[in-house]
């Protein structure tokens, strides 16, 4: 009596698949209830700050904004550039709307776009040379570039330098601290699916599969390329200008390697590629990381040690874990 | 064409340039040698053999405290916690590869992003665990100085050329006269020609990354007397191999030589006449620099394909 494991999709998933003819509500309900819930958590959440506490409702925010560039992440690495500098874009957007709010004096709601399209569209010439770099040489660039920003503003001293920029306005109100990032968050979460799953996704995609396939395919793939770092750039300008006007202080600490780390930790834990994999991942991420503030430093020395056993153990991520069991099922078949 | 230029040179700057010259050209061996000495483990795993190990700067002050500990807290003599020290780091460095890199084999970004998150969980262990204070420092060699050309330079800067140069000497023979060292060489080219010439493509991976790791341990055992073991050493130990292997090309030995003069010297020579805060940007910069318009670096030879479209 041998058995194997046989794992199959589960009846409601091939029927409501690829047809959209939805003969029953529970079609529907089984369509609509993955990407409904999160939704529905996030907008809810920030109203219940009596039930779960004002301390915890500023770890929802902080985040919404790591997961903002753990996004900004794996759409660049849809496109086969791993970066491991993504302070890049946070310490970008972060000064220019500092810049902008300490010199000019313009009000948060000028600023925070102008600092997220100003950011995303720095670091996007800033890596345009290195763009046509494969693999681990891109990673390194990545890796140094935000070390070389901060120890420029260091040794220069223009933006405030060790000093950075404070007293920068204040947000208007609590809810729209709570919920800017929030609507953010579900905004590039679904464009972003949305995006890769357009023929404009498949191109992504197809250069990080095999870039000179695409070339031969008369694709200019350094254009998209360019492309796929400025949108990426703007979700990760975006959660550094919005960080600033929240902090109201913008400095070096705004390229600390821990906007590195996180969201690629974030990323590898979630399952890289599918951009609802990062944003679960932070969620389970930044909750655990503040229940141990307690242990001071050790969190980084955690951070590393759940890195390697993703990468190691779990190259897939929990997203895929769950997708699997979602749309599959699994039964023994006897074999003889 | 070098000595004309400096006769040249040596005619017309101002006469405080000129007192500067001899501590500048020094102050720069020892710089360079500094730099290649740190460099040499890491082209090794990564360079030459193909292995990722940014977890070199996290070796690296393991041996350093390794060492301190086994000296003031087992009380061991110095000869026996430098040679104790060289094993354990290089057995850690044959382990690492056995249980972290051998299910990632292959993947470079998964290989680079487990090893380093390894080196920062080192470096950010130690530092919870307090190793932060002025008294972690290692002895010296032997203590005092000689004056070479008017500029004082201490015994433990010449131990460290001397150790730096016939270490670069012994990885250029090793790796291209020794059986090991053409396998390290081999892995890399093409694993599955090396395989089916008989070479055990993991044992191998494996070996050079304990021989990494010794090296990191000897560089650190040699280069952190001359200053406290401080954990931010860790990141920029990283930071300067990286550098030196990206400038001069991963693979080359020669080019580890070359690589790490120019960023030796070009660093004395902006700390000199710049301010000291800039010397961290020459690294930082040469990296950039190298990899947007050369990326295999200056003898880098058969990565011109993979690296770049």
């Amino acid at each position: 009596m041998k058995f194997r494991r046989e794992r199959l999709d589960r009846g409601i998933k091939a029927r409501c698949e690829d047809i959209f003819a939805l003969s029953s509500y529970r079609e529907i309900v089984y369509l609509m209830f993955p990407r409904v819930l999160p939704v529905l958590i996030l907008l809810i959440l920030p109203l219940l700050q009596g039930v779960i506490g004002l301390y915890w409702e500023k770890v929802l925010m902080i985040t919404c904004v790591i997961a903002l560039l753990a996004l900004s992440w794996d759409l660049m690495a849809s496109v086969g550039l791993i970066s491991l500098g993504q302070a890049l874009f946070f310490g970008a957007g972060a000064y220019i709307t500092g810049f902008l709010n300490y010199t000019f004096k313009l009000p948060p709601i000028l600023t925070i776009p102008l600092g997220t399209l100003g950011g995303a569209f720095f670091c996007t010439l800033l890596l345009l040379p290195v763009l046509r770099l494969r693999g681990v040489y891109f990673a390194i660039v990545t890796l140094t570039l935000p070390l070389l920003l901060a120890r420029f503003i260091e040794t220069t001293k223009i933006l405030g330098g060790t000093e950075g920029m404070s007293a920068l306005s204040p947000l208007p109100n609590i809810w729209v601290e709570m919920y800017v990032p929030i609507l953010a968050l579900l905004i590039c979460l679904f464009a972003f699916r949305r995006l890769i799953n357009e023929d404009y996704g498949l191109v992504l995609q197809g250069i990080r599969d095999n870039d000179r396939a695409v070339m031969s395919g008369a694709i200019n793939i350094y254009w998209f390329k360019a492309q796929a770092v400025f949108i990426a750039g703007l979700a990760g300008a975006f959660a550094g200008a919005f960080m600033t006007h929240y902090y109201r202080f913008v400095g070096m600490p705004a390229f600390a390697m821990d906007y590195s780390i996180l969201p690629l930790t974030a990323a590898v834990l979630g399952g890289v590629g599918t951009f609802a994999g990062p944003t679960i991942g932070t969620f389970i991420l930044m909750p655990l990381s503040e229940s141990l503030r307690a242990v001071g430093t050790l969190r980084v020395v955690f951070y590393s040690a759940i890195l390697i056993i993703c990468v190691v153990g779990l190259p897939e991520g929990v997203f895929h874990y769950i997708r699997r069991k979602y749309h599959q099922f699994e039964r023994m078949v006897d074999v003889g | 064409m070098i000595l004309r230029g400096a006769i040249f040179r040596l005619k017309i700057v101002p006469r405080f340039w000129r007192k500067m010259l001899p501590s500048i050209i020094i102050y720069g061996l020892v710089n360079s040698v500094n730099l290649a000495l740190i460099a040499l483990g890491f082209s090794l795993t990564f360079g030459i053999s193909g292995v990722a190990n940014f977890a070199y700067g996290g070796f690296y002050i393991l041996s350093g405290f390794l060492v301190w500990m086994l000296l003031n807290y087992l009380k061991f003599p110095f000869i026996l916690a430098i040679i104790v020290t060289i094993g354990v780091v290089g057995l850690l460095g044959f382990a690492t590869y056995w249980v972290i890199l051998l299910r990632v084999r292959g993947i470079a970004l998964s290989e680079v992003i487990a090893t380093f998150a390894l080196g920062v969980g080192i470096l950010e262990l130690f530092r919870w665990l307090g190793f932060v204070t002025y008294e972690f420092t290692l002895p010296y060699f032997k203590k005092g100085m000689v004056m070479i050309a008017g500029v004082p330079v201490d015994y433990q800067r010449l131990f460290m050329i001397g150790i730096g140069l016939a270490l670069v000497l012994f990885l250029y023979f090793f790796t291209h006269y020794t059986r090991i060292g053409l396998a390290f060489r081999g892995i890399a080219q093409n694993e599955r020609t090396a395989i089916s010439l008989g070479i055990r493509s993991d044992w191998t991976a494996a070996l050079s990354l304990a021989f990494g790791s010794a090296m990191a341990a000897v560089a650190a055992i040699v280069i952190l007397p001359l200053g406290i073991i401080s954990i931010n050493t860790g990141y920029e130990v990283l930071l300067i191999a990286v550098a030196v292997g990206i400038v001069g090309g991963l693979e080359s030995v020669p080019g580890i030589l070359v690589a790490s003069l120019i960023l030796g010297y070009a660093q004395i020579i902006t700390g000199t006449y710049f301010k000291p805060q800039w010397m961290m940007v020459v690294y930082l910069a040469a990296i950039v620099l190298v990899l947007a318009i050369k990326p295999s670096g200056l003898f880098g030879k058969f990565k011109e394909l993979e690296e770049r479209v």
